[in-house]
């Protein structure tokens, strides 16, 4: 038993040897899993990284009534800032109608970026609970979801965006001609 | 004492050219001359320079609801060489610039590495580091060309674009350091400005170019510009250059955040989009004389410019002055860097007749710059980003300079 232990601590001390050989200069501090994660704010599109809460169209409508609806409008439209309703078929006119609806692949970047970076005065203030809520409203205006459908981490990374196949990776090439 | 004035005395008498001028500010030198016009004291030293207050060219700002997320343009006509100054590199802010303090400020990197660190302003400024001299635009850039008439003038028409010598640390630096683990093809870097500015870039172009840079022209980086810390990917649109850089995760693939996927996306006529289109194809113009000139009489007049291509370096710089019919190979200035602004010239004599001046460049990946009804033919007219077509500037008879219609 002794003997074993002693091999493991070894084997640990190699590791620990191993991953320091591994840094040429030594600097910088590490970082724990845990102080990593707390920073992590990434939501990728699988949107394994949402966090807990949830919401639905109908409390999401009283947030987007205070929160929102100044900067973009009544119903998501007319406002001063981006309108977020359309679909696909709208890319096709002259100007093209760019909107969450109509243009935005993944609905987990919907709720990464309002809880990044809205409201715009003040991004980092809306709960969980309140993203999930504003998200499951503009996804309902788009004909996307329906109203009493509850959206959470099990469910949002599940919602389906119309132009979800709309795009092409850069065709140019490392040597495009014109 | 005795020498260091007859050193002074031997540096005047061997710049000739330089000495009218330059002993109009010293005092005389004992055995010298009373100088020839009398002169008042001048300003004393001062601790940190400003330009004359005769020089007026101020970036390009157009009035918006939202100052904090828009953009400010580079009177490119009013910069010389290929360096932009810094108080004039172009700006474009998603949530307005954030004030920090490097001492509170680290670079995380985590994901798929072996070992998550976090590296210190002072951290990074003990590796080892390197300057280079690159361009930074935005792919909204020339936007106003997608239409014939194109922009007034090329601070309107291409002054999202700058260039820098930037320093920093090469990005492979760090990752070797915090050990990329197999799997991992792509990281998404992460601003500290209000909405945590984030875009996904290839680990290739990490590994290849990439710089965590903290000086720019020989100074720490400007606020506007990202200070403390921002990523470079040379010849890569603006946007993945993000700027205030505090994170980096590894990830396998792309994170199709709002900045990749509903804005710095070009939209084809189909309807598809080209996604992840980070270079800058090659692109040129003529910036003296350029729109909102006059040139006041006719005779000899310098035609200068700037090409700059994100696939590496500019190899050719043509210029016409008829509108097209013929053209000339204009000098570039050297050294040309690789995807970074480079000078071109070509001396002119103007007759007094009209004349349409354009320029037109080629990189060393054999790509050449595009007129606009070539651009229109590959990609439409509705994909707003990447318009890099031929612009035209029409001198009248009068010497007054428009855009020329393409």
């Amino acid at each position: 038993m002794r003997k074993l232990r002693i091999h493991k601590g070894l084997a640990l001390a190699l590791l620990a040897a191993q991953a320091l050989a591994a840094q040429t200069y030594g600097l910088g501090r590490p970082v724990t899993a845990e102080e990593a994660k707390r920073a992590d704010v990434t939501i990728g599109p699988e949107g394994r990284e949402l966090p807990d809460g949830r919401g639905t169209a109908i409390n999401g409508a009283q947030v987007y009534e205070v929160r929102c609806k100044e900067c973009h409008g009544e119903g998501g439209v007319g406002g001063d800032q981006a309108a977020l309703i359309g679909k696909p078929e709208q890319l096709r006119e002259s100007p093209p109608i760019k909107t969450v609806g109509s243009f935005w692949p993944h609905a987990t970047t919907l709720f990464d970026y309002t809880r990044r970076a809205m409201p715009f005065e003040e991004p980092g203030t809306l709960t969980a609970d309140q993203i999930y809520a504003v998200t499951a409203y503009v996804l309902h205006l788009n004909g996307i979801i329906e109203e009493s459908f509850e959206l959470n981490r099990e469910t949002l990374p599940g919602v389906q965006m119309p132009n979800r196949d709309g795009f092409v990776r850069d065709p140019r090439g490392t040597s495009a001609k014109p | 004492m005795g020498r260091a004035s007859s050193t002074r005395r031997a540096f005047l008498g061997s710049s000739a050219l330089a000495g009218a001028a330059w002993t109009a500010c010293q005092s005389p030198a004992p055995d010298s001359e009373p100088a020839p016009v009398a002169g008042s004291l001048g300003a004393p030293v001062r601790r940190y320079g400003e330009r004359s207050p005769f020089e007026k060219g101020v970036r390009g700002v157009r009035s918006t609801q939202t100052p904090e997320a828009a953009s400010s343009r580079t009177p490119l006509d009013e910069t010389f060489g290929i360096i932009t100054p810094s108080a004039l590199h172009f700006e474009r802010h998603h949530a307005g610039v954030p004030q920090i303090d490097p001492t509170n400020h680290e670079l995380l990197i985590h994901g798929l590495v072996e070992r998550p660190m976090a590296f210190s302003l002072d951290d990074l400024k003990r590796l080892p580091s390197v300057s280079r001299v690159h361009f930074v635009e935005c792919s909204g850039n020339s936007g106003g060309e997608w239409s014939p008439a194109g922009a007034p003038s090329v601070a309107l028409s291409h002054g999202l674009a700058s260039c820098s010598e930037w320093t920093g640390v090469p990005l492979r630096v760090l990752l070797d350091e915090v050990g990329v683990q197999p799997g991992a093809g792509w990281l998404l870097a992460e601003g500290a400005d209000a909405c945590l500015m984030q875009r996904s870039v290839t680990l290739e172009k990490a590994m290849e170019d990439g710089l965590v840079a903290y000086g720019q022209n020989g100074e720490a980086i400007r606020p506007e510009q990202g200070y403390p810390l921002r990523l470079i990917l040379p010849g890569w649109e603006g946007n993945t250059n993000v700027k205030w850089l505090r994170r980096i995760k590894l990830t396998v693939g792309p994170q199709y955040v709002k900045d990749e996927t509903s804005k710095y996306t070009e939209l084809m006529e189909d309807g598809t989009a080209w996604i992840f289109t980070f270079e800058m194809d090659a692109k040129s113009v003529i910036t003296r004389p350029s729109g909102g000139h006059t040139i006041p009489s006719p005779g000899f007049v310098e035609i200068s410019g700037l090409a700059w291509s994100g696939r590496g370096k500019i190899t050719r710089a043509e210029l016409s002055t008829d509108g097209g019919q013929t053209w000339s190979d204009a000098e570039l200035q050297e050294p040309v860097y690789s995807r970074a602004f480079t000078r071109f010239r070509l001396p002119w004599r103007w007759d007094g007749s009209e004349a349409v001046l354009l320029s037109r460049c080629h990189d060393e990946s054999g790509y050449v710059q595009p007129s606009r009804a070539h651009l229109i033919e590959e990609r439409g007219t509705k994909s707003a980003y990447h318009c890099n077509r031929i612009k035209g500037w029409r001198v009248a008879a009068d010497g007054s300079v428009t855009s020329a219609e393409a």
